[in-house]
């Protein structure tokens, strides 16, 4: 359903990404992995409209996202998690769940000013559908706490929460076991298990090798903004290339091993 | 209730003035809500003032009919240059918009054959009383209060802490934005043209850079969490010079002091401190 053809992307002089292709099929866990500075994030930035690439098509469902602005793509059913933790810290779990649905309003912009027993229902289930978003993610219980007060973990899973609270076909997550202890980890695995199971296709970006291995189907390996190797995650383990990529060429076998 | 008729002799102007700059500091709480720092709306003002004096003083236009306009002109320049100058943000947005004021006031000031220029506009009939500011703050704040407590004022939220988030929840943060800024200028004109019609003489420095700094003042001083805090920071910047008569010349600096502390010490406004309830729910905000 998303498809990269030739995407490529340069800051000035500085070529980020050189012709990534890349497909995205309906249903499924799907890794993208590389060393740091490798252009992981910005195939996300690309694909979700905040950045415009240099060179190439982006496709979702047929439809070219090339210049849709952020809002839109959104909308189009694609969803994202940030490296570095973007939630609204000042406002509570429920506010921050609901402000995706405020894109979908169930009522009119006048009913605002005069509340009517439709709105005030609308509203109820607004709060009541946060909730159950929050509650597949753990965090029902905190429901009415601000967010900034919750650890790093809580807030990485608040994040995907509201990510979901956009209704996405895709949802892609840019490192989100990032700073989790490996009983977080685990919890975390389940939930991605079970947004495939709901249908959903996820794209992750991580540097946890075996939270990738374990969760994806197919992965594909980025080097200095080119595709190196994709595969089934024993074919990316095997891989010569990933493996040079990630510890450097050896001078001799042993070398190459540790 | 001779009592009361003696003190509005004496201090009707100040009490239209309270209510005036109330309508002003609603109107920056709406952008500072968004995160956004505007000081366009000292030239909304204006604009909104002049608007209205000229339609009752020359063309002899019905009051009410003279508000409408002079609060729908400046929303629609509002929506003319808030397309381009709200792409800005920081003080880049602050400098383009201060640069409108200055334009504005200086358009005003030469085109001497219509507003009077430098001399101002004289004798604009005494029509505003209590009665139209009181309705007018009340509709302001019925509205914003509805806004705020809808999702519209929780995107505004969401908007002024992670605006590039929020536009990855779907919402488009550009339209909130001029939203939030042409009706801002509607507020801020429509506080200008009553203004007008109590001061019986307006002139194109009252809606300069001092004014534009002031309405800021409100907005800050009170907070932006809710458009109370806006009250609260009108009410406050309008009687602290009343009470602080005997300083003389001296008032400006005062507002600047209280100013300047209250940014140190509640940089969220008055209005925060008021309301220490939210922070209570969560242990350990950090």
């Amino acid at each position: 359903m998303l498809t990269l053809s030739s995407l490529s992307k340069n800051f000035g002089g500085l070529q980020v990404l050189q012709d990534v292709s890349l497909t995205i099929p309906e249903r499924g866990i799907f890794g993208l992995i590389g060393p740091n500075g490798a252009g992981k994030t910005t195939v996300f930035n690309l694909v979700t409209g905040l950045l415009a690439p240099s060179a190439g098509i982006i496709e979702f469902y047929g439809e070219r996202l090339n210049g849709m602005p952020p809002h839109r793509v959104t909308r189009r059913g694609i969803a994202r998690t940030f490296q570095n933790i973007r939630i609204f810290k000042e406002m509570t779990l429920i506010e921050n769940v609901s402000v995706p649905l405020g894109s979908r309003p169930r009522y009119g912009a006048l009913s605002v000013l005069l509340p009517t027993r439709r709105y005030r229902e609308a509203e109820r289930l607004e709060t009541e559908l946060a909730r159950t978003l929050l509650a597949k993610v753990g965090l029902a219980d905190r429901a009415e706490r601000l967010a900034g007060t919750l650890s790093y973990g809580e807030q990485r899973r608040l994040e995907i929460a509201r990510a979901l609270a956009t209704e996405p076909k895709l949802l892609m997550l840019d490192e989100p076991a990032a700073g989790m202890n490996s009983s977080e980890k685990q919890q975390l695995m389940e939930e991605i298990v079970k947004l495939d199971e709901s249908g959903l296709s996820v794209l992750i970006i991580e540097h946890d090798m075996s939270f990738i291995m374990g969760l994806c189907r197919e992965i594909t390996v980025l080097n200095f903004g080119s595709v190196i190797a994709r595969g089934a995650p024993d074919e990316i383990r095997a891989s010569s290339a990933v493996i040079e990529a990630y510890l450097g060429r050896g001078e001799s076998p042993e070398l190459s091993d540790g | 209730m001779e009592w009361l008729e003696s003190f509005w002799a004496t201090y009707s102007t100040l009490v239209l003035s309270v209510g005036t700059n109330v309508l002003l500091a609603l109107s920056i709480y709406l952008t500072l809500a968004c995160g956004l720092l505007t000081v366009a709306n000292a030239a909304f003002m204006g604009i909104g003032a002049y608007t209205a004096g000229l339609l009752t003083v020359h063309a002899h236009m019905p009051f009410f009919f003279a508000l409408l306009c002079g609060s729908l002109l400046p929303a629609s320049i509002a929506l003319l240059i808030g397309r381009p100058t709200l792409q800005l943000s920081g003080v880049y947005l602050a400098m383009a918009t201060l640069a409108f004021g200055e334009v504005v006031r200086i358009l005003i000031l030469n085109a001497e054959d219509t507003t009077g220029g430098a001399l101002g506009l004289n004798g604009i009939p005494q029509l505003t009383g209590w009665f139209e500011v009181a309705l007018a703050v009340f509709l302001a704040l019925y509205v914003l209060l509805a806004l705020a407590r809808s999702r519209i004022g929780r995107t505004m939220k969401a908007i002024c802490q992670d605006e590039t988030a929020t536009e990855l929840m779907g919402l488009n943060v550009r339209a909130y934005k001029l939203f939030v800024f042409v009706l801002g200028g509607a507020l801020a004109g429509l506080a200008g043209a009553l203004n007008a019609h109590f001061t019986f003489f307006i002139s194109p420095n009252e809606y300069g850079f001092e004014r534009a700094v002031e309405i800021l003042a409100m907005g800050v001083l009170g907070g932006t969490g809710s458009p109370w805090g806006a009250v609260i920071g009108g009410v406050l910047i309008t009687l602290l010079p009343e009470l602080l008569r005997g300083l003389g010349h001296y008032r400006p600096l005062i507002n600047g002091v209280v100013l300047i502390l209250i940014i140190l010490y509640s940089p969220r406004g008055i209005w925060d401190l008021l309301r220490p309830a939210r922070s209570v729910r969560g242990p350990a905000a950090n």
